[in-house]
């Protein structure tokens, strides 16, 4: 006679990192981070592929543009969620900072190759699921879910 | 091919990472845009940039690329010599423009 199981909780596995606006010398490294945890975590290649690259572009935004930010990461038993927050300018038309393309940023991070307008582009289109919203002045947050399940 | 015949063949200067000369070489891709290089990028590939800052070997790491090749003679800036020195990624300088070096690349890995 077996016991009745219950389904264990599902445990999630929680990350937060903390993101200096302004610092080019040491932006990468947080999504550097979630890249070794995903692989850790035996998840799918291509999956890490589209974390590193939204990580990363989310980690150049809070770079690029707002005083501090904070990147965190959770991994459930399906997905790969990334959160993002920022103090920052904040983003007046959404619609408009989404198309490729379009851009603020100033000439000196132009000239790094940054800021060519393709980063929010390519955050959405190697997310599953994205959300973005933006207070003008307060900041921005991002949440972009990867999918892991049937990959 | 792996990185150190490239640089044999290529006459290309290595400047970080000796012990990654046997990194195999799948592809190459051609860009000074970051974001573009991010997207669309494989691992393998070696990268030709005329970019020389260190946010150049966060972009190396973070795709699995066997190389950068900078061109033009383009020196790397000291941080980002010693970030690939750290994050172990082989820096290549070679002293032909990009469309030149990436054809001879590009006839290279198809031959």
């Amino acid at each position: 006679m077996n016991p009745v199981v219950n389904e264990p909780e599902k445990t999630f596995n929680k990350y937060s990192f903390d993101v200096e606006g302004g610092n080019f010398n040491t932006a990468g490294t947080v999504s550097m981070r979630i890249k070794s945890i995903l692989k850790q975590n035996g998840l799918p290649d291509d999956v890490v592929r589209k974390s590193a690259i939204v990580s990363y572009e989310a980690e150049i935004n809070i770079v690029s543009y707002a005083k501090k930010g904070t990147i965190s990461l959770t991994i459930t038993s399906s997905d790969v969620e990334i959160q993002v927050s920022d103090e920052g300018p904040g983003i007046p038309d959404i619609e408009q900072a989404m198309e490729q393309g379009y851009s603020t940023a100033s000439q000196q991070i132009r000239e790094m190759g940054f800021g060519a307008g393709m980063g929010l582009h390519n955050i959405k289109s190697y997310s599953d699921k994205f959300d973005i919203s933006s207070e003008v002045n307060k900041g921005t947050f991002l949440k972009m879910i990867i999918g892991h399940k049937n990959s | 091919m792996d990185i150190g015949t490239l640089a044999k063949e290529l006459n290309l200067t290595l400047k970080s990472a000796p012990d990654k000369v046997s990194n195999h070489v799948k592809g190459g891709y051609t860009g000074d845009l970051l974001s573009d290089v991010m997207a669309k990028a494989r691992e393998g590939d070696v990268w030709i940039t005329r970019q020389v800052h260190q946010n150049i070997i966060a972009v190396a790491t973070l795709k699995e690329l066997a190389g950068i090749i900078l061109v033009n003679s383009s020196e790397p800036a000291k941080d980002t010599l010693e970030k690939a020195i750290q994050e172990n990624v082989p820096i290549l300088v070679s002293d032909l423009p990009a469309f030149e070096i990436s054809g001879k690349i590009y006839d290279l890995l198809k031959s």
